[in-house]
């Protein structure tokens, strides 16, 4: 058993694509109309082949105050690997990204918060 | 309003939450369960955070701000002084009689 794809609920998909290609850095992988929503996954440039993130329409009723729930309490949806959080947060914060959490560093790991304008927090982390 | 204060300064949990704010004031929930990850003592559950900060908050030693769809945590040092100067007398400036 693998995890190939895992998802995160967005309120508008297309805004979804553009920040999580255009100022994240992941790569559209599938767009598939379904209905008037999409079948809409991204995946990580450095590895197009691996886990896909599944862009999914939030709008089942229950999804909306879980979402207003986590967020509020500062609790991400996902978290993504990068190589360097202090330069992934420099690079973020200067593209308008806002941040919940800024860089903190415990023992070799160290993470950040931000938040990805769809209705989700995202931490980002890297372990020394 | 004193004992409230005396209470939540009793559990060293609490002292770790009020450390971690000194560093970083404003935080939310899940940055103050993310610092008491490491260092001394056990980590805890979100619910057990989110009943130390209650007691905190009820002795006026953390104010929590809503700010848009976050919530953040803030340190207040004023019960503290309350009841610091209630044995070593308020910062007197010198009064020759």
């Amino acid at each position: 058993m693998r995890i190939n794809l895992t998802s995160v609920f967005v309120d508008d998909q297309l805004k979804a694509l553009a920040f999580y290609t255009d100022v994240l850095g992941f790569r559209q992988k599938n767009k598939v109309a379904v209905g008037e929503d999409w079948w809409l996954t991204v995946v990580s440039p450095e590895d197009p082949e691996g886990t896909e993130l599944l862009l999914e329409p939030d709008g089942h009723p229950a999804v909306k105050p879980y979402k207003a729930a986590l967020v509020e309490d500062g609790i991400p949806a996902a978290a993504f690997a990068v190589d360097d959080v202090a330069a992934e947060f420099e690079r973020l914060r200067g593209l308008g990204v806002y941040f919940t959490q800024e860089p903190l560093q415990m023992d070799d790991v160290t993470v950040a918060v931000l938040d990805d304008t769809c209705g989700n927090l995202i931490q980002i982390m890297h372990t020394a | 309003m004193d004992e409230d204060v005396f209470k939540a300064l009793a559990d060293p949990t609490r002292r770790r939450i009020l450390d971690g704010l000194v560093e970083r004031d404003g935080q939310t929930l899940f940055e103050i369960c993310s610092r008491l990850l490491t260092g001394p003592g056990p980590a805890l559950s979100r619910q057990a955070v989110s009943q130390h900060l209650a007691v905190l908050e009820s002795a006026g030693l953390v104010h929590a701000r809503r700010q848009g769809r976050y919530k953040y945590h803030d340190l207040d040092t004023a019960p503290l002084e309350r009841v610091m100067t209630r044995w070593i007398g308020p910062e007197t400036t010198e009064s020759t009689p």
